[in-house]
């Protein structure tokens, strides 16, 4: 208990939690209708998944079943794993970033409010290193399967056809780029039909309806401004840079902000309250750098994209971050000055 | 001569209470680089045992006509010899091992376990102490690093003793899990590593922690969480 005076949030668990799945709920909707309904089935399968998990870990602990599987904050982490997995991963790859998110990220360092790291963002991190192919196979563009053979693929009843699934189109043009030296993004993007209104074709409206989410969660007072505002601007300066040096090389930074995670990444995954930083200056400082690090790991990296990585990263730096962006105590002088 | 209490007294702590990978947590370096397999780090385990007992016996017996001020230097120019001599060893009947063990071999003059028993144990206990002290220390190495290596063997590809035609010509590994387990990598790497060691010493105290629970609350079984308390309070 500190000293007073206390002010009563009226944000419980329980309710933030819940505003985080309303809303990323439009975003589920639009994402279902590109991908068909593998998406939803990965969220419902991640979900009790995490719900088992989580209650046999606090059983495990001795810890009351009931009040904290109430709390909703496993729902959110099985819904954000869902969402930046493959949506025709196989069912046991989802199981397994479960446990890593529930299990060992989440209670075997003391549960809820005691995680260092993001546990969605370790999910994908454990599997991308374990099934790097698992993991970079997206549906084929234009791919429209009813939804019977959706379901036996992701448990495993029909064979996995390598023609069913393709690349993002982030990392699509990466990988062009790095294999072949001749070509540029102008000419890919006219060639692969890879580019829609102002960014990959399809996940541009994705991507936008992640941002409205992250607005509503502003606007409820579930997040600050600071963390997703740093992101993006970070991520826009240094994307235009490089587009602005060489533009056959390097996309537009309109394509780098709408396409794979980094609205998701800005709005639901950066501004997690435990493992993020918490004073207005360090979230700034936060969100800097996991967009300057998802950008370069995206770019210049391996793996398809480097928002998990940079989320990741910030998160041991963030209590580091904490300590120095600590905001001077009314009555108390700025640091730097020796009067108390 | 030594006497029977003594000697368990030494085996207990280098096989369970002062255990060089879960308890002490030394040499964690070649721990993780070379536990990818039972072969390996059993092997590995026998080098760095043999080195220990051999060492312990030596500085034993000089422990006398060492100066103490340059213990240090001395201690590691005597486990360097004997690492050459093992190096040398291995190079001639295992070559192959001896390759993929690499660099690790003649590192274990440098191995914080050997100097730490020359220091703490073998530079102030009679030569056949130390010798025991050194095997035992070196026998709770080898069961910690087969344990991790058969887990990380067993999680990455499903087989377990990978690599042991180089050892006994003819054997062969043990595929545990079917053909078609897609392999898990991440055990195989150095985070699989970590991850797993972290659980396994979260296991010994687990276990350390419910037994001395149980006797504390006269044999009545008790949860890890009970236990936690227990030893809190």
């Amino acid at each position: 208990m500190t000293s007073s005076p206390h002010l009563r949030d009226p944000n419980s668990i329980p309710r933030i939690m819940r505003l985080v799945c309303v809303a990323l709920a439009p975003g589920i909707a639009i994402y279902t209708a590109l991908i068909g309904p593998a998406v939803l089935a990965q969220i419902c399968l991640a979900s009790v998944a995490a719900l088992f998990f989580e209650a046999v870990m606090l059983k495990i602990r001795a810890l009351p079943v009931r009040r904290f599987l109430g709390d909703h904050s496993a729902l959110v982490t099985a819904w954000l794993i869902a969402l930046t997995f493959p949506p025709l991963s196989p069912w046991w790859l989802t199981v397994i970033g479960v446990f890593f998110a529930i299990v060992i990220t989440k209670h075997l360092y003391g549960g809820l409010g005691q995680n260092p790291f993001n546990p969605a963002m370790i999910a994908f991190a454990a599997c991308i290193i374990a099934f790097p192919a698992l993991m970079s196979q997206w549906p084929a563009q234009g791919l429209s399967l009813p939804f019977e053979q959706q379901l036996e693929i992701i448990f495993g009843f029909a064979p996995r056809i390598d023609a069913l699934t393709a690349a993002t189109p982030l990392d699509a043009i990466k990988t062009a780029l790095k294999t072949n030296a001749d070509t540029n993004i102008q000419e890919l993007l006219t060639s692969q039909n890879l580019y829609g209104t102002f960014a990959g074709r399809g996940w541009e409206w994705v991507t936008m309806t992640y941002l409205c989410g992250g607005a509503f969660l502003l606007a409820m007072g579930v997040i600050t401004w600071h963390t997703p505002f740093a992101f993006i601007v970070s991520m826009a300066v240094i994307s235009a840079l490089c587009w602005l040096i060489d533009p056959g090389r390097f996309s537009d930074p309109l394509f780098h902000l709408f396409s794979g995670g980094a609205m998701l990444g800005a709005f639901f995954i950066a501004t997690d309250p435990v493992s993020g930083c918490s004073t207005p200056r360090g979230r700034l400082i936060f969100g800097c750098g996991a967009g300057l690090l998802a950008y370069l790991i995206r770019v210049f990296g391996v793996f398809p994209d480097g928002i998990a990585f940079a989320v990741l990263i910030m998160n041991i730096c963030a209590p580091l971050i904490d300590r120095y962006t600590q905001p001077t105590v009314f009555g108390r002088r700025a640091r730097g000055s020796d009067a108390r | 001569m030594m006497n029977h209490a003594t000697f368990r007294a030494i085996a207990w702590n280098g096989v369970w209470k002062q255990n060089t990978s879960f308890a002490q947590i030394l040499g964690l370096c070649p721990l993780l680089a070379i536990s990818t397999s039972i072969v390996n780090a059993v092997m590995l385990s026998l080098a760095t045992l043999i080195v220990m007992a051999l060492s312990n016996v030596a500085v034993s017996s000089l422990r006398r006509l060492i100066p103490h001020e340059i213990r240090i230097p001395v201690f590691i120019l005597i486990v360097a010899a004997l690492v050459t001599i093992v190096d040398l060893l291995f190079n001639a009947w295992f070559h192959e091992l001896y390759v993929i063990l690499g660099i690790f071999i003649p590192l274990i003059t440098t191995n914080c376990i050997v100097l730490a028993r020359v220091e703490a144990f073998a530079g102030k206990q009679p030569p056949l102490e130390s010798m025991f002290d050194g095997v035992f220390m070196g026998v709770g190495m080898l069961w910690s690093l087969a344990l991790l290596g058969a887990l990380r063997e067993l999680i990455g590809n499903g087989a377990l003793f990978s690599g042991i035609e180089m050892v006994i010509p003819g054997a062969k590994a043990l595929q545990v899990l079917p053909e078609a387990y897609p392999g898990f990598l991440l055990a195989l790497l150095p985070p699989g590593a970590f991850i797993l060691l972290g659980c396994l010493i979260a296991g010994k105290n687990w276990l350390d922690l419910s037994v001395a629970g149980r006797r504390k609350t006269g044999n009545k079984a008790v949860n890890g969480y009970a236990a936690e308390k227990a030893a809190r309070n």
